[in-house]
């Protein structure tokens, strides 16, 4: 299992449109992938679930944690993390 | 014997009240509100309740997809087509399908299992403390919606559903409803309840659709999905099947109110004087952004009413200080030096927001509601005026208290300002100062009580829709008795005439942000009032400069006093439509 932490630094936080991207790349991913806003204490969440995302409630600024365990949980927290990193295609 | 010649199927003409002007001619679409009863049946086996949640999920994906292909195709709604991508999501959510698989093995037959499942999940959202998260408990209920619309077999007969131009035929459309009409797509609508200041007709005229409301029973029974219709928002009439001729006909009226229009839009941008050269000023209502736009484009001098409710019923808990802060803000940068007047909240138990106790009442009407709830709720009320003082900075903003009865009233809601400007200026917080306050005369007890009411108000503005609900004691929103909601009633234009005059001789001046404010037949009447500002939908407002610029003060006043000797509102309507004949000519 791997893990990394993310500062979420994009506008809305993991909502609406980044929220989807997020999701859609982590169901990409074969292996399992959970979240956890470290920011509110939040338990981790499926990240394959956007429901899920959006109950962590993360906003500008919050720090996120993400574990993968899997065949390809490099590849998905490398992809995971250059969404992030790119704002998720906010300018 | 002559023979009986072979009628083609005649045209079938229906009568309405005219709500929205304009003329429109195109297929019928029925829109239904769609009740969803869970079937009371015992559950099938677990593997069958499971496999029939599969095969509607597959179905509400294709249904998703197509709407956003559809959306995007048509409108370039790339917004819209991404409510639609979440919904997918949302459709495909592993913690769904998780929860409606639990529950249907536990017993429950798969209606059951999804309408539960949603609610739970959409109560999970409705509970987060942001408001941008909390929002999307409505998406997942919808979501939950459809899936269940599709097990039961039902066609999908929402609005956002259509797929080409149309007229929407409807018992009724309730606000949101109509918040998602496409005015592109939406050729006009027609609903068989309803009145003239229904939320469905006041949208119409902001949107420039034509509507006609109060059709009655038989519309739902008489016109059938892709029937032919006609209608005509001046007169109140739709016609079924109209013959050819019929179409022509219209068609060429269209042409010339359309050619009409433009030039009259040209000049819309210039100041509004009679014809003696008497500068009067014309407002709009507005509520959203995107209002306060229009009323710009429109040629608008002020904004005579901005409605705050849109804010409070759009969420899913009351909106903070800094949430409506911004939004004001927004508007009043988009209205730029202009006056603008806003009202502070005017809800009751008609219309409340989902997240409000509001007690059932016999009349919301006469009930909790406006001024009278906001003095109980302090802490609400206070938090609205507390964004709108600090907001109103730089800007011409002047505050509105709507439902006012008595002058303590009065007294008391300026009390709570001055309270607020105290403790924003301990704060220090920059705030507007000394901003005027007025208030709304929308009951016969305010207009009756101008002059006292004078000494704690700095402007009045009539709401005429209320003050003729009022003073009628006829129920708006009842089509049984929307007959006798006339707004040219004696008893109403004498409450108006009182209202402006008691005002004058106080030295206040006197708007309209009513409905009454942006119709032909009501402006020559208002101008011989001495009326000092109309406030109308935006798109009224070319029309209306028009018309005040073809009246000299001398010649409304002989209007408004032949008006004024006339005993019933039938004879004031019939004599103002000869009036503007007249004007016409």
């Amino acid at each position: 299992m791997l893990q990394t932490k993310i500062t979420v630094t994009n506008k809305v936080g993991l909502h609406a449109r980044p929220a989807s991207l997020f999701v859609q790349v982590a169901n990409k991913c074969a292996s399992n992938i959970t979240v956890c806003n470290l920011t509110t204490n939040g338990k981790p969440v499926n990240a394959k679930s956007i429901i899920s995302i959006l109950t962590l409630g993360v906003m500008q600024n919050h720090e996120i944690l993400i574990q993968a365990d899997g065949p390809d949980e490099v590849e998905a927290l490398e992809k995971l993390k250059a969404l992030a990193l790119g704002n998720f295609g906010e300018s | 014997m002559a023979q009986v010649p072979h009628e083609v199927a005649p045209e079938l003409f229906l009568q309405g009240i005219a709500a929205s002007d304009g003329i429109a001619i195109g297929p019928a679409f029925l829109y239904a509100v769609q009740e969803l009863t869970i079937p009371a049946r015992p559950p099938g086996q677990p593997n069958v309740e499971i496999a029939r949640f599969i095969s509607a999920s597959e179905r509400a994906r294709l249904e998703l997809k197509s709407l956003r292909e559809s959306v995007l195709l048509r409108i370039k709604g790339e917004e819209l087509a991404a409510i639609f991508d979440a919904h997918q999501m949302m459709l495909e959510d592993p913690l769904l399908t998780e929860k409606v698989n639990t529950k249907i093995a536990s017993g429950l037959t798969v209606e059951q299992a999804v309408a539960e499942a949603t609610r739970e999940l959409a109560e999970l959202l409705a509970s987060m403390q942001d408001e941008l998260f909390a929002a999307r408990a409505a998406d997942v209920l919808d979501v939950g919606n459809r899936i269940l619309r599709i097990l039961l077999g039902l066609p999908d007969t929402a609005l956002n559903n259509l797929q080409a131009p149309a007229i929407i035929i409807a018992q009724d459309l309730t606000p949101s409803d109509t918040a998602r009409l496409d005015p592109e797509l939406v050729l006009g609508f027609c609903t068989a309840v309803g009145g003239l200041t229904s939320h469905s007709a006041i949208l119409a005229r902001t949107l420039g659709i034509p509507a006609l409301v109060g059709m009655g029973a038989n519309l739902l029974e008489t016109v059938k999905l892709d029937d032919s219709l006609l209608m005509d928002g001046s007169t109140g009439l739709l016609i079924v099947d109209p013959t050819q001729e019929t179409v022509s006909e219209y068609r060429e009226i269209k042409r010339k109110k359309d050619a009409l229009m433009v030039g009259i839009k040209a000049n819309a941008q210039s100041e509004a004087h009679t014809a003696n050269g008497r500068h009067v000023e014309v407002a709009a209502n507005i509520g959203e952004v995107e209002t306060a736009l229009e009323a710009v484009e429109y040629g608008a001098e002020g904004v005579g009413l901005l409605r705050t409710e849109f804010l409070y019923l759009s969420e899913t808990r009351a909106p903070d200080e800094d949430k409506q802060f911004e939004i004001y803000k927004e508007i009043f940068n988009v209205i730029g030096p202009r006056p603008l007047i806003i009202r502070t909240l005017d809800i009751g138990g008609d219309k409340p927001p989902s997240y409000m106790p509001f007690p059932k009442e016999m009349n919301p009407f006469l009930g909790w509601r406006a001024i009278r709830m906001c003095m109980d709720d302090t802490g609400l009320f206070k938090t609205q005026l507390r964004a709108i003082l600090r907001s109103a900075v730089g800007h011409d903003i002047r505050i509105m208290f709507p439902m006012i009865i008595s002058l303590d009233e009065l007294l008391c809601a300026r009390g709570l300002i001055a309270q607020v400007e105290n403790e924003l200026a301990e704060e220090g917080k920059p705030f507007a100062k000394n901003v005027p306050v007025g208030i709304m005369v929308e009951t016969p007890a305010a207009a009756i009580l101008v002059d006292v009411l004078a000494s704690a108000s700095d402007f009045f503005s009539l709401g005429t829709n209320d003050l003729t609900q009022y003073t009628l004691a006829v129920d708006r929103g009842n089509e049984k008795v929307a007959g006798l909601f006339q707004p040219l009633h004696p008893a109403v234009l004498r409450l108006i005439k009182l209202t402006i005059d008691s005002a004058h001789s106080k030295g206040k001046w006197v708007g309209m942000c009513g409905e009454l404010a942006g119709m032909q037949k009501a402006i020559p009447i208002l101008l011989g009032l001495g009326l000092d500002e109309f406030s109308m939908a935006s798109r009224s407002i070319p029309m209306a400069k028009h018309l005040i610029a073809k009246l000299s003060d001398e010649r409304a006043q002989e209007i408004t006093a032949h008006a004024l000797s006339l005993p019933t509102a039938v004879e004031i309507e019939d004599y103002m439509k000869t009036v503007l004949a007249e004007l016409e000519d």
